[in-house]
């Protein structure tokens, strides 16, 4: 029996911050590829503690929904899911690299398949321009327009800024966009001065986060200059110093993110018969108005 | 036709409930035959109260659907159309091997739970059936679920909150997928985020009304996930408890420092924290974890079904803003109050810890915690900076009022 266990942040205070994980979990249950989707996290219940200990299946695959490897990925989940003999070199990752690792996880005494995060996968930068189509209701969109991959800098976690490169460097090889920048909100370049480092009149800018919450809510849209208070909303697009800015909120709540969680699982061996065809179809759909 | 009475298991007596008549649906029967032919001939399928074998010629070889049958009784030899008549007659007990063996399945949680529900460890089939005919309750938390049988031996759940107990289904918002139950879980009855999904504070007006046995197992999961899953393992004796100590040395990043509040010199701010989150009142698991392995915390875990193997995150967070709050050493402040005041403080500080600011009414002046009373407080004793008394909370500095800079970690992501 194939069980798939999402593991993702959660929230104490934020209601929507689970929601992404759901609705990917939904998107993943619909395809039949496992027979079992759990979801688990940090700061809801089941608590990642816990998790394990309500998967049902022999052959259990943990995809972390996050979107850089570091703390959480190499220190907090493998503790709590009580991974029998990690270590951060199981994954022998420079970084961005990071695959799967098989180990026995005590809390249950059978062996999982614990995946790189979703964010550093090769797949996400499919995410990331799917994200482009979506805010701005064009299948198509590229050509005039620039886009802006934004993370955390390196002072919060070296990788995260590793990821934000990694994905923008993809997308730039792409040609599809006339610009594609890296930008950070802790470091140069920074995503306040956005205006100046692109020349294209429309920009959009996809935050590389999982859920919306402050930083894609409050943080990023006052320092652009989209609003003087969240509070206040803003539009899509909104002008800031000449430039149109089309801001797309949190990647991670783009449904395409189930493909994402698929490619993780398949990597690490999961069979999923049709299901990564599938949710590229149904997503398209459901993205395509 | 099958006459109930004529189950050898059945022991309805004068004045029980009535066994109720069930048909045997053909894919049970089935099922029997299936499960006779993965078994080698005189290997025997066991039911409550009789068991059934594929016959066997000797040698072992079997004779083609010919079957034995034995109930206590000598056994009787019979054709496969003999054997669909008298598992028809025996259909309760076969009805409740297709229940747990082929719809509720191994898996221990819920298997556990299922049978916990009807007793089924415990009771008869029989009594079992005459009980589920007319509805078996189980509260678990703050719902209410009823197990039922149909005709066809099959279970059916209804899960709803119990203060919905005795409501028509027709007058709740009715849902048939366990995962719906992840939005009904979400907010209290006043539209607050409920970041515990233990808490008391479940919204009522759905229901559940006709689940499957796999089904109502998911949809009891969602709303208290993992509940079942601890509640098993407590009853096999295997329950993991992670006691206070041993968790807060666990925690790491912006939660490492809540270790430093355990200083040996004692668990009583252990006891309050168990006091403030854990209660009854607050959360509905019973609290299993204690200060450490010797050292049992004074306050009461509770009276909760299901058991609270550790400290939960937001007891966690809630640590660690206790443990900076806790660093400050006392001081002596000077404040004059009447008598009537000290009271009005002690009631305004009982209303808010006990939730009830919002059932005093507003003119009712007699109660502390009442708005227009507590706005006199303040008008009377806030001088211009919100200072209680006029006394400045720190005496050496301009503003005591140190602001919070890392709310936003508390809940960041990355
Ligand atoms: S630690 Fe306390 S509040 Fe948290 S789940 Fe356990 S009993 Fe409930």
């Amino acid at each position: 029996m194939q069980s798939l266990v999402i593991v993702a942040h959660g929230s104490h205070l934020n209601p929507g911050s689970s929601a992404p994980t759901y609705d990917h979990a939904d998107t993943v249950r619909a395809t039949g590829a496992f027979d079992e989707v759990r979801t688990g996290f940090w700061k809801e219940e089941p608590h990642f503690r816990e998790v394990l200990r309500t998967v049902e299946g022999d052959e259990i695959y943990v995809v972390p929904l996050f979107v850089s490897e570091g703390y959480f990925t190499e220190q907090v989940i493998p503790r709590e899911l009580r991974l029998d003999g990690w270590d951060v070199s199981e994954w022998d990752s420079d970084g961005l690299s990071a695959d799967q690792a098989a180990l026995v996880a005590e809390d249950v005494d059978r062996e999982v398949h614990y995946c790189g995060p979703v964010g550093t996968h090769r797949a996400m930068t499919d995410v990331i321009v799917r994200r482009a189509e979506s805010v701005t209701g064009d299948p198509d969109v590229g050509e005039g327009f620039g886009l802006a991959v934004v993370g955390h800098g390196t002072e919060r976690n070296e990788n995260s800024a590793k990821a934000i490169e990694y994905h923008a460097d993809r997308i730039a090889e792409r040609d599809r966009f006339d610009e594609v920048k890296a930008l950070y909100m802790d470091e140069e370049p920074e995503v306040d001065d956005l205006p100046e480092f692109f020349e294209s009149d429309d920009v959009v800018l996809v935050p590389l986060f999982i859920a919306d919450g402050y930083h894609t809510q409050e943080d990023i849209p006052e320092d652009v200059g989209l609003c003087e208070d969240h509070t206040e909303g803003y539009d899509v697009p909104t002008e800031v110093d000449g430039t149109r800015i089309w801001y797309a909120g949190a990647v991670g709540t783009e449904p395409l993110m189930a493909d994402v969680i698929l490619e993780r699982a398949a990597d690490a061996g999961a069979d999923l018969g049709t299901a990564l065809d599938d949710v590229r179809e149904t997503t398209r759909v459901a993205t395509g108005d | 036709m099958a006459e109930p009475a004529s189950d050898p298991a059945d022991a309805a007596r004068d004045g029980a409930p009535e066994v109720p008549e069930i048909d045997l649906p053909s894919d049970t029967f089935d099922a029997v035959l299936d499960a006779l032919a993965e078994r080698d001939p005189g290997d025997p399928l066991r039911f409550e109260g009789f068991s059934v074998a594929r016959a066997d010629e000797g040698d072992g070889e079997s004779a083609p659907d010919e079957y034995v049958l034995a109930d206590g009784d000598r056994p009787s030899r019979l054709s496969e159309r003999e054997l669909h008549e008298a598992l028809d007659e025996r259909a309760p007990a076969v009805t409740d091997w297709y229940a747990f063996e082929r719809v509720v399945g191994e898996f221990g949680p819920r298997r556990a739970f299922l049978r916990w529900l009807e007793d089924a460890d415990g009771a008869t089939v029989a009594t079992r059936y005459a009980a589920l005919a007319e509805g078996v309750e189980r509260a678990w938390g703050e719902l209410r679920i009823t197990a039922t049988v149909t005709d066809r031996g099959e279970r059916r759940y209804d899960v709803r909150h119990a203060d919905d107990a005795g409501v028509s289904v027709d007058e709740l918002d009715s849902y048939d997928d366990p995962l719906d139950a992840r939005e009904l879980v979400t907010f209290d009855e006043k539209g607050r985020y409920r970041p515990l999904k233990t808490a008391p504070t479940l919204a009522g007006g759905w229901v559940f009304p006709d689940l499957g046995p796999r089904d109502a197992y998911e949809t009891v999961e969602t709303i208290y996930p993992a509940t079942v899953a601890n509640w098993h393992r407590e009853r096999e004796g295997e329950l993991d408890v992670t006691h206070w100590r041993e968790t807060m040395e666990r925690q790491s990043g912006i939660y490492g420092v809540i270790k430093t509040w355990d200083r040996g010199e004692g668990h009583e701010h252990v006891n309050w924290v168990a006091e403030a989150c854990c209660d009854d009142s607050q959360c509905l698991k019973r609290r299993e974890w204690q200060y450490d392995d010797e050292t049992d915390l004074d306050v009461d875990g509770g009276d909760g079904v299901f058991p609270c193997r550790e400290p939960c995150s937001v007891v966690v967070s809630a640590a660690r803003k206790w443990t900076r709050l806790e660093s400050e050493q006392p001081r002596t402040y000077e404040f004059e109050l009447t008598p009537s005041e000290k009271e009005q403080v002690e009631e305004i500080i009982d209303a808010v810890a006990d939730g009830r600011i919002d059932e005093i009414r507003e003119a009712d002046t007699k109660e502390g915690a009442n708005r227009y009373r507590t706005r006199f407080l303040r008008a009377k004793l806030f001088d211009d900076e919100g200072n209680l008394g006029g006394v400045p909370t720190d005496p050496d500095e301009e503003d005591g009022d140190d602001a919070d800079e890392d709310d936003a970690d508390e809940d960041d992501e990355e």
